[in-house]
Formats: structure tokens, C-alpha cells, sequence
């Protein structure tokens, strides 16, 4: 082994301020796009869910899409090719999204230097990739947790004369949605790591920042470990949190 | 619209720059959609014996043979594939003190990735298993390994043969980060032509996707129809 460990470089300085960047921006593009690609999702399994049939042709050919296809390529598409069939107006529009925050600025109580922005070309195309990506895989949830619920419990709940809306409301819905949280909030976590692709478009990511890291100080290990350790820790403590929720809230469910 | 770019190029998307000679792999400098298959195939059968030692080891009593396990698995499933490809394109010269070819850097990858997520598979399927199987068959004399050899896994691994394709498929669509560190598979001959040409850009994406769309479709439509059949054939409590 002929490497010098320099762990302390990591710990202060330029790189230490690179990563805590980085970790706030992989919070900041996943949380937004969890937001949105969550109501992206129940819109796309809602229209899944209705008797018109070239609605639920358009929710199966968007999931089966985008549920087949590498996000890597998904990110490609958006960010290479989709402002050749955009109308132009749209990508001026994003393109001058670089000038809301120039400069250096405070957030958080702590000052970020350089080009660091908010919102940018790439973050946006990076939302949009992964807003797209998920809420494909959410709209599949979703549809198997509320197809779980066996089908007599609908027609029950309709012949004791509620409407459709309040049995899905009062009978479907909350026996549904215990199901489905579970696998939402590993489609979170999913979400999370799949940031780590955007770098590849320049999103200043986690992962962007360990491989500015790497190639500023020099050295790989020491910026790719603490960037594991930071993805590890988010991982676990939310898979802590999913634990400690189906030991409280998951009631066995009896048909 | 550009589509003659992609015309051109598509046996280059298809098999890269592929040359058959004399010598011993007797193919070389292939990509393209070849590589990702190669990958993809190749990553899932090393990742399957690791898969399935990870996960029978994390079903184990003895503390010393599960923490292993269980460290192996839960450090690969918190973690993003890409970090794992780039700190093992880094940690493999320094090990070998030599220079690794990036293929081999992303198959190793594929296999302990793809690795963690089936000894999952393996563990929840074994798991599923009614314990009156492992009971009967102690019961009959066999000895734990071989109630594990000759009763349990072979249901138990025909059980999970849909989620091995589920998980072959998200591999397939993992293979595309390979281009991040240079191996020249579908998704990087994409962006080769796409940086080359400038002008087909929309029309080239649309195509990698479709192309890995179609490979991934087939054989998620063959899980869910396989999924239906070997449900009928299960186990179960009473």
C-alpha cells in the first residue's frame, strides 16, 4: 500500500466546506423532488384508477416507461435533448434561472462561497429527472397497496350506502395507506441515493463535491469514505425511523 | 428531425466498435448494448453466489457468522451505487498495486452491489418458508445443512426466481453507470455520438431508452407472468 492516509484534511478547510455544500444540496434536490414526484405519483395512479380508458393507457405507458429505463439516461434526455422539442421561450427562461442567487450567500448560518446556487439549469433538470423517475415507482406503490385491500370491502362499504368517494375515504384509503407507507419511505431512501446521479450533469451533489475533493486535494479515500459515511448515516437513520414506526403504528391487518 | 444520425449509428449503439480476431477472447473493444448485456449477465451470477452466502450467513445463529453478513448488507444497501463504483475505482489500484481496467472495476461493483440486495432476497425467501419445513425435516434426521441443502432452498430459491429477475432487470438499468468511469457501454455510446453530432440529440436519447426500455420491459412482464404461475405451487401455513 503505497498511500498516505491524511484524514485530518476532511475534517476542516476547503474540503470540509465543499462536503457540508454538497450534503446540503443532495437535502435541498431530494426533498423537493420527493415532494413533488409523491404528487406526481398519486396523480398518475389516480387516473390509473378511473373508468376512462386512455387515461389509464397514458398512467401505464408513463410507469412502465419510466420504471424500464436507466435514470442515468432519463437525466441525459432532459438535461442533452429535451430543449430540442421544448418551445424556446421555456429555455430562455431556464437558462436565466442562473442569476436568482449569484454570489456568495448565507443559509443556515453558514456561509457559502463561490458559484453556489440555488437554482440553476442543472438543479432544475435534475429535479425534473428524478421527480419523473420516482413518482413512476410511487404511482406502482400506491396502485398495489390500494389493490391489496381486497375488493369485497368496496362493495360492502358501497352497499351500507356510502358513496364512492367516502368508502374510498373512510374504508379504503387508511387501510391502504398503512400498507403503502413502508415501501414509500424506502423509495425516499432510493431517492436519496439516486441523487448522487446528477453529478454527472454538474449538480454540486454529495457525490460532486467528494469527486472535487478528489481532484483538488487528492485524495480519493478520505473524500469518498465521508461521503459514504454521510449517505450511510442518512440510510440509517431513516431505516431507524421506519423501524420504529412499524413497531408502533403497523396493526396486523386481518381480512 | 435527425433520425438518419441514429440510422448511421446504431450498430455502433448496438455492439460498439466490436473486432473479431485470432486472438483469445477473439472480440474485441466491444460496447454498445453488447457490454450492458455482458455486464448485466455476468454481474448477476457472481452477484448471486454472493447473494446467497450473504444472506444464509445472516440467517445463522453464531454471532461472528452474522455480523459479517448483516454489516455487508445493510453498508451496500445505504450507500449509492455510483460512490461504491468510485471508491472502487480508487481502492483497487492501491490494493493491486496496479492499474485495473474499468470493466472489471464496474463488474466487481455490479457483483457486490447487486450481492447485498439478493442475500435480502434469499434471506426474506427463506424466510417465508413455513418453519414446519425446517421442523419436519429435522425431524426426519437430516442435519441442519442438509435440511437447508435438499428441503428448504430448493423451494425456497424457486419461490424467488421473480424477484432474481426483478433484480437482473434493475442491474440491466445499473449498468448505465458504468460510463461515469469510462466503459463504453450503451448509455456512454450514447453520449459519444451525442457529442460528436450536437445536433440529434433528442433522437439519440429516445433511442438508448428505448433500447434499454425494451430489454427491461420483456423481462419484467416475464416476472409478473412467472410470479403468477409459481404462486400456485407454494407452501403454505395452514
Amino acid at each position: 500500500m503505497a498511500y498516505d492516509f491524511n484524514w485530518e484534511i476532511m475534517l476542516s478547510g476547503e474540503p470540509a466546506q465543499w462536503m457540508w455544500e454538497g450534503f446540503v444540496t443532495t437535502l435541498q434536490v431530494s426533498s423537493i423532488s420527493l415532494v413533488c414526484a409523491t404528487f406526481l405519483g398519486i396523480a398518475i395512479c389516480v387516473l390509473r384508477m378511473t373508468p376512462i380508458k386512455p387515461l389509464q393507457w397514458f398512467s401505464l405507458v408513463y410507469t412502465e416507461f419510466f420504471r424500464n429505463t436507466p435514470l442515468l439516461v432519463q437525466i441525459f434526455f432532459w438535461y442533452n435533448a429535451s430543449h430540442f422539442v421544448m418551445p424556446s421561450a421555456l429555455n430562455e427562461w431556464m437558462n436565466e434561472l442562473y442569476y436568482w442567487f449569484p454570489g456568495p450567500f448565507s443559509m443556515f448560518g453558514h456561509e457559502f462561497i463561490g458559484e453556489w446556487m440555488l437554482f440553476n439549469v442543472e438543479i432544475i433538470t435534475g429535479v425534473i429527472a428524478l421527480t419523473v423517475y420516482t413518482s413512476a415507482f410511487i404511482a406502482e406503490e400506491i396502485r398495489a397497496g390500494i389493490f391489496s385491500i381486497p375488493k369485497n370491502q368496496l362493495e360492502a362499504s358501497r352497499a351500507v350506502g356510502l358513496s364512492f368517494i367516502q368508502a374510498y375515504r373512510f374504508v379504503i384509503l387508511p387501510q391502504a395507506l398503512r400498507i403503502v407507507i413502508p415501501p414509500l419511505i424506502s423509495q425516499a431512501l432510493n431517492l436519496i441515493k439516486n441523487s448522487s446521479l446528477c453529478m454527472v450533469i454538474g449538480v454540486t451533489e454529495l457525490m460532486f463535491m467528494a469527486s472535487q475533493v478528489e481532484s483538488y486535494h487528492g485524495a480519493p479515500f478520505e473524500a469518498f469514505s465521508a461521503a459514504l459515511l454521510i449517505y450511510l448515516a442518512i440510510s440509517l437513520v431513516v431505516s431507524f425511523c421506519i423501524n420504529m414506526y412499524n413497531k408502533h403504528f403497523m396493526i396486523q391487518v386481518r381480512y | 428531425m435527425h433520425w438518419d444520425v441514429v440510422i448511421d449509428n446504431f450498430d455502433y449503439f448496438l455492439w460498439g466498435a466490436a473486432k473479431v480476431d485470432g486472438v483469445f477472447p477473439y472480440i474485441h473493444d466491444f460496447g454498445g448494448l453488447a457490454a450492458a448485456i455482458v455486464l448485466a449477465v455476468f454481474g448477476i451470477f457472481g452477484a448471486f453466489w454472493l447473494g446467497l452466502a450473504a444472506g444464509l450467513m445472516r440467517l445463522s445463529n453464531k454471532l461472528w457468522i452474522k455480523a459479517p453478513a448483516v454489516a455487508y448488507i445493510e453498508m451496500i444497501r445505504g450507500m449509492p451505487l455510483l460512490l461504491l463504483i468510485f471508491w472502487f475505482f480508487f481502492l483497487a489500484p492501491v490494493l493491486l498495486g496496479q492499474s485495473v481496467p474499468a470493466f472489471s472495476t464496474t463488474l466487481v461493483c455490479f457483483m457486490i452491489f447487486t450481492g447485498a440486495y439478493i442475500g435480502e432476497i434469499v434471506r426474506a425467501g427463506v424466510v417465508a418458508l413455513p418453519a414446519g419445513q425446517m421442523e419436519a425435516s429435522r425431524g426426519s434426521g437430516l442435519s441442519k445443512y442438509q435440511a437447508m441443502r435438499y428441503v428448504i432452498l430448493p423451494q425456497a430459491l424457486r419461490n424467488m426466481i421473480p424477484s432474481f429477475v426483478n433484480q437482473f432487470v434493475s442491474l440491466t438499468k445499473d449498468t448505465s453507470l458504468a460510463s461515469v468511469i469510462g466503459v463504453n457501454e450503451l448509455t456512454r455510446t450514447g453520449v459519444q455520438v451525442d457529442n460528436r453530432e450536437m445536433i440529434a440529440s433528442f433522437e439519440i436519447w429516445i433511442t438508448i431508452a428505448g433500447l434499454y426500455f425494451l430489454i427491461c420491459y420483456v423481462l419484467t412482464s416475464y416476472s409478473r407472468r412467472l410470479e403468477a404461475q409459481l404462486s400456485r405451487y407454494q407452501a403454505r401455513d395452514r
